[in-house]
């Protein structure tokens, strides 16, 4: 790519190439420098000791805290998006629906939940399973943290949906109603099936959100891989060592998902033609404009996408 | 219900005036640390861009409950740094700053991969008309590209900022006494009127999330790119 002109560099030169190389040599020692500053730091607080680190090698530790916990947020995660993927589509297709008293209810929910933070719902949730006993209390922080993800990942989905179902072509509407399909089948048979292929990525993407969110679910005491991070921590004296392997964990499971995703989005634009694919940095950036209160200001669609640079 | 009132009617305003506070410093922050990291991961030094791509990739991946923690537990409990002077607010301020730290490495991976798109629904013939007629690095940078690269990215950057007030609340899992938090506490003390406390708190976050969406959306549309 450094041989290449983009938007912003024209293709360099010789000076430029001396120059560039330069300015590799000095960043890259001084990141060098930062990563033996930072493990100077850890060594001087006697974080890098074998004792601190040792408990990560006994398979007590992780049989008794680090799996549990990683299966309570697996659990949490894997859950709620499934009852969101139901809840969601309901209230995606409600959000379209040519009755106002099935279209209003469902887009002031989907606005509301969308523009309120996840913990609030979950504290929310929480005393209120509490207060009126709907839940046994070892099932409480679970119930509360897969109803609050749930909630919050269903309105987030149904606006994907949502946008998904609009950005079709028109002619696929008048080509299943001249047909003769009613408007239900339209949905279900013909609009449904190729929205839902193209959020798949969203999907997966949305899946690393809700792993991510289940971590919230500390806040109120629920068992899932920070919470039990911070109980080896305790056990141990090894706080920092602690988070820092459940912050490995994290990263390589969401890392997947996330190069599952980008694998999906690659299959899928590689089965459509060229010119109904939107621009994956134009998608992209239409997709971050979920913004509650306003549905998106349509940005122009780039007809190719062959000149994808950074 | 006038007891509850009566309790949490004065502690309101100031909660939600940290909420804010917290947004505001951790969204200056992100924004300054993002263009610096969205300025390495276009650049055309290599070790620039790996640099970047291995930061945004760690930190985007990790949830930012851990992230806040790390920074309460790891950096200041452990490693020792503080980032205010010793006196009576000590906690309290140094617990804010921590916060906001932590809001700033997390927000800036949003905001960098915000621009690195924005700046690729700059078609290259701008850039490549900007050069044939003779302009320079900043020129073709300041007046050509920059200027249709942040248009296209206002409304993605009001998710961006959206999605940090919605997050800040997350620094009450260190103390911080910001709205979730005064929330929380209110739900122990009144739990039987869960709905109402709820209610409150709730509008009082549509206010600024809703707010902030208008705003941007209006500055969006105001200022889009026509191609």
């Amino acid at each position: 790519m450094s041989t290449q002109a983009t938007v912003l560099y024209d293709a360099p030169g010789p000076r430029a190439r001396l120059r560039n190389r330069l300015l590799a040599v000095v960043f890259g020692v001084a990141v060098i420098a930062l990563l033996a500053w930072v493990i100077a730091v850890l060594a001087g607080n006697g974080q890098l000791t074998g004792e601190k680190w040792e408990p990560f090698i006994q398979w007590t530790t992780w049989t008794t805290w680090l799996l549990p916990g990683l299966w309570g947020t697996i659990k949490a995660a894997a859950l709620s998006i499934v009852l969101a993927i139901v809840v969601g589509t309901l209230l995606g297709i409600g959000r379209l629906s040519d009755h106002a008293w099935v279209r209003v209810p469902c887009t002031i929910l989907v606005e509301g939940f969308r523009a309120i933070p996840v913990l609030i719902l979950i504290y929310f949730m929480y005393f209120l399973f509490a207060a009126y006993a709907l839940f046994p209390s070892s099932q409480l922080a679970f119930a509360a943290v897969v109803f609050s993800l749930t909630i919050y990942n269903a309105s987030v989905l149904a606006e994907i949906l949502r946008a998904g179902i609009q950005s079709l072509p028109r002619g696929q509407t008048e080509a299943a109603q001249s047909i003769g399909l009613r408007k239900s089948q339209t949905m279900w048979l013909v609009l449904l099936p190729q929205a839902v292929t193209a959020m798949l990525p969203a999907l997966v993407a949305q899946m690393v959100i809700a792993l991510k969110d289940s971590a919230l679910g500390y806040a109120i005491g629920y068992i899932e891989v920070v919470r039990s991070g911070m109980k080896v921590g305790s056990y141990f004296g090894n706080y920092l060592p602690s988070l820092l392997v459940v912050a490995a964990i994290m990263i390589v499971i969401n890392f997947c998902l996330t190069g599952l995703a980008n694998y999906l989005e690659l299959r899928l634009r590689g089965g459509r033609r060229k010119t109904d694919a939107p621009d994956p940095d134009v998608a992209d950036l239409k997709a971050a404009e979920n913004v509650p209160g306003f549905s998106g200001t349509g940005h122009p669609l780039r007809p190719n996408h062959d000149d994808r640079r950074f | 219900m006038s007891d509850l009132w009566q309790e949490m009617g004065p502690q309101l305003w100031p909660a939600f005036w940290l909420t804010i506070q917290l947004t505001f410093w951790s969204a200056i922050g992100s924004l300054i640390w993002g263009v610096l990291l969205a300025g390495m991961k276009v650049s055309p030094v290599p070790v620039m861009r790996w640099f970047a791509t291995g930061y945004v990739n760690v930190v985007r991946n990790t949830p930012l409950t851990l992230i806040i923690l790390l920074c309460s537990v790891g950096l200041y409990q452990n490693l020792g740094l503080t980032l205010a002077q010793d006196n009576s607010d000590f906690i309290a301020n140094n617990n804010f700053r921590l916060a906001v730290l932590g809001f700033i490495l997390y927000t800036s991976t949003f905001v960098c991969e915000t621009l690195r798109a924005g700046f690729n629904t700059v078609p290259l013939g701008q850039a490549e008309a900007a050069r044939s007629i003779g302009l320079n690095f900043p020129q073709t940078f300041g007046l050509v590209v920059l200027p249709q690269a942040l248009r296209a990215v206002i409304a993605p950057m009001g998710s961006v900022l959206i999605a940090l007030t919605k997050n800040t609340t997350i620094a009450s899992v260190i103390g911080v006494g910001e709205a979730a938090l005064l929330m929380k506490e209110e739900l122990e003390n009144y739990s039987d009127q869960i709905l109402a406390i709820f209610a409150v708190f709730a509008i009082g976050f549509m206010i600024i999330t809703l707010a902030e969406g208008a705003l941007f959306g209006w500055a969006a549309k105001r200022w889009a790119v026509k191609r």
